[in-house]
């Protein structure tokens, strides 16, 4: 049987020898992510989860990370009432505030392994296909029935691939690339699919992947997959996750795709998404000059430890420019750990940055970097929909790490190739 | 019946900011902030029994609920889009909020146009025109049948008892 990733997957998860796209599968997930919306996920379900219990302790994975420290008194009840249901029904995978962002948690924690299925009530839960896993958003009413039945309905996808070719040249990043990619397909180009990776991606690390996975949604697709190699098992080798704990599943090299592309990563220059959409791209060299008065580096986006050391080798005994605010959001605490002890974070702070708790900061624009109205932040982050930091008439440019880091300095928008050797 | 006519990718930001995500669950929380940053005459003069037209991958970015929430709450009847983002398309099964995937139906819609839909017959007629929206798969119809995901689920769970 000729398979995509996504028609194979879902056929094992199905208990078919094969599916097609459009026909609709039931599917039991490995894990169901919630983050701090699982408050109100659970307090739709009170009455059924007292009568039935969560169909099994082990499925829901919930990680605080929104709006972390709670940053009034409705988030901090909202944490409470996650820990008191993880007390009551014993869940079993539970990261309280300072974990770090949940998405990074469920790869680096090893719970997203190759060939399984996970789904979650975050939009960017397709991240997980950098590790070669199938892995979704879904709403909260989903979240709530999976966490009583475990079971929901999938329809299978069409699939897209994406040939990566050649070398990237210096300063340009995986950032770069999907962000090239998302201007070329649209925001709704993917819309409904499967999009596979495939090409020069040896290239590419689990970070790296990371990167370009978690925006597979901005261009609509329903999850984002590179295929197991040996950088995939060496990166679980290396966070204690055996070889004998997955199966890769992988595409085969004839399976039938809705759409394949190919893109000449030597071709690709440094990029930024302008307001207010994730498919308006431009070349930086064109809005070179544009004045910033916040640069976010960091999130579930471009917050590992590979994201840092680009941007610290930029920023390496430099000062921000004195209009611009720095914030640095690692993504998760043992990001943070190793930063701190490659010396990453003392050139921050000696740059004149500011470390924010490892979690979703001012990205979703609900509290520790809100902006006002006028201003303009370039991030690292994934969306810079109107209104997204807080602030609708503020402005969000999406780039990658080491524009971000040259752009602080300069207190303008620059291009990273301008770095001085 | 109004309609209210939106171009392509309204995002979840636009429909209901982020910022409110983790402060209004629910609905009377939730309508006045409804279109917020794109439309604030949305939320004041929305009537029961409105339409939303849109264009292209309506409902992209966060999986956050509100938004069908909202617009159910405050009664729009159905949105009709040239395409729909794809966890805003399942919350809307969720939710029992009528999604109608209809192109030809947008484009031709021009401002006084009168809108009609025949959900037995699967049609939407605008102006003069009439077009046909396809069927939703069983496995979804069963979910709609039992008044959302929900109670579908409670009628799971006590079959599964039995």
């Amino acid at each position: 049987m000729i398979m995509t990733f996504a028609e194979k997957i879902l056929a094992k998860y199905a208990g078919e020898k094969k599916v097609e796209p459009g026909q609709i599968v039931t599917v039991k997930p490995d894990h169901l992510l919630m983050h701090d919306n699982a408050a109100p996920i659970i307090s739709k379900i009170k009455p059924e989860l007292q009568q039935y219990g969560v169909f099994k302790r082990s499925l829901p994975v919930i990680v605080l990370d929104h709006v972390i420290p709670a940053a009034g008194e409705k988030n901090a009840l909202q944490h409470k009432q996650i820990r008191e249901f993880v007390r009551t029904y014993k869940i079993k995978y539970f990261f309280d505030v300072g974990y770090g962002v949940c998405h990074q948690i469920i790869v680096e924690k090893g719970l997203a392994l190759p060939g399984t299925l996970l789904l979650g009530s975050d939009s960017h839960t397709c991240s997980y296909g950098a590790v070669g896993a199938f892995s979704s958003g879904i709403d909260r009413t989903e979240a709530a029935a999976l966490l009583l039945i475990g079971e929901t309905w999938l329809k299978v996808p069409e699939s897209i691939k994406i040939t990566l070719k050649g070398q990237l040249h210096r300063w340009v990043t995986a950032k770069d690339v999907i962000l090239s990619i998302i201007g070329d397909v649209s925001a709704s180009g993917a819309d409904y699919c499967s999009v596979e990776f495939h090409g020069a991606i040896a290239r590419f690390s689990v970070d790296e992947r990371f990167t370009m996975a978690n925006m597979g949604v901005e261009m609509g697709a329903k999850n984002a997959v590179f295929p197991v190699d040996n950088v995939t098992m060496q990166y679980l080798t290396s966070i204690g996750v055996s070889k004998l704990k997955y199966k890769p599943l992988n595409p085969d090299v004839d399976a039938i795709y809705e759409k394949e592309l190919t893109y000449s990563l030597s071709e690709i220059e440094p990029v930024v998404a302008v307001p207010h959409s994730v498919d308006k791209i431009k070349p930086v060299r064109e809005v070179t000059g544009v004045e910033i008065q916040q640069c976010l580096l960091g999130t579930c986006t471009n917050g590992r430890v590979s994201d840092f050391e680009i941007a610290a080798k930029i920023l390496k005994g430099k000062k921000v420019h004195r209009n611009v605010r720095l914030l640095i959001l690692p993504s998760s605490r043992s990001v943070y750990l190793e930063s701190l002890k490659k010396g990453l974070i003392s050139i921050f702070l000696e740059a004149g940055g500011t470390i924010l708790p490892p979690g979703c900061g001012p990205c979703l624009g609900a509290h520790q970097g809100v902006l006002a109205p006028g201003e303009r932040c370039l991030s690292t982050s994934n969306r810079n929909f109107k209104g997204r930091m807080g602030c609708s008439e503020a402005e969000i440019y999406l780039a990658s790490p080491a524009t971000v880091a040259l752009s602080a300095i300069n207190g303008k928008i620059t291009d990273p190739r301008k770095v001085k050797r | 019946m109004t309609v209210w006519k939106y171009g392509d990718n309204i995002n979840t930001d636009m429909l209901f900011p982020g910022k409110y995500t983790y402060t209004c669950n629910t609905a009377e929380e939730i309508k006045p902030h409804l279109l917020e940053d794109l439309d604030p005459s949305f939320a004041k003069n929305v009537k029961e029994g409105d339409v939303i037209f849109a264009g292209k991958n309506f409902g992209c970015g966060s999986s956050r609920e509100q938004p069908v929430l909202g617009l159910r709450a405050v009664g729009i009847i159905a949105v009709v889009a040239e395409s729909f983002a794809r966890i805003f398309y399942r919350s809307s099964i969720n939710q029992g909020l009528l999604l109608i995937e209809c192109p030809e139906a947008v484009r031709s819609y021009k401002v006084g146009d009168q809108v009609w839909l025949n959900i037995v017959k699967g049609t939407i007629s605008v102006g003069s025109s009439t077009f046909s929206f396809p069927r939703l798969p069983n496995e979804i119809l069963a979910i709609r049948d039992a008044g959302g995901l929900l109670p579908y689920t409670r009628q799971k769970l006590q079959q599964r008892k039995i």
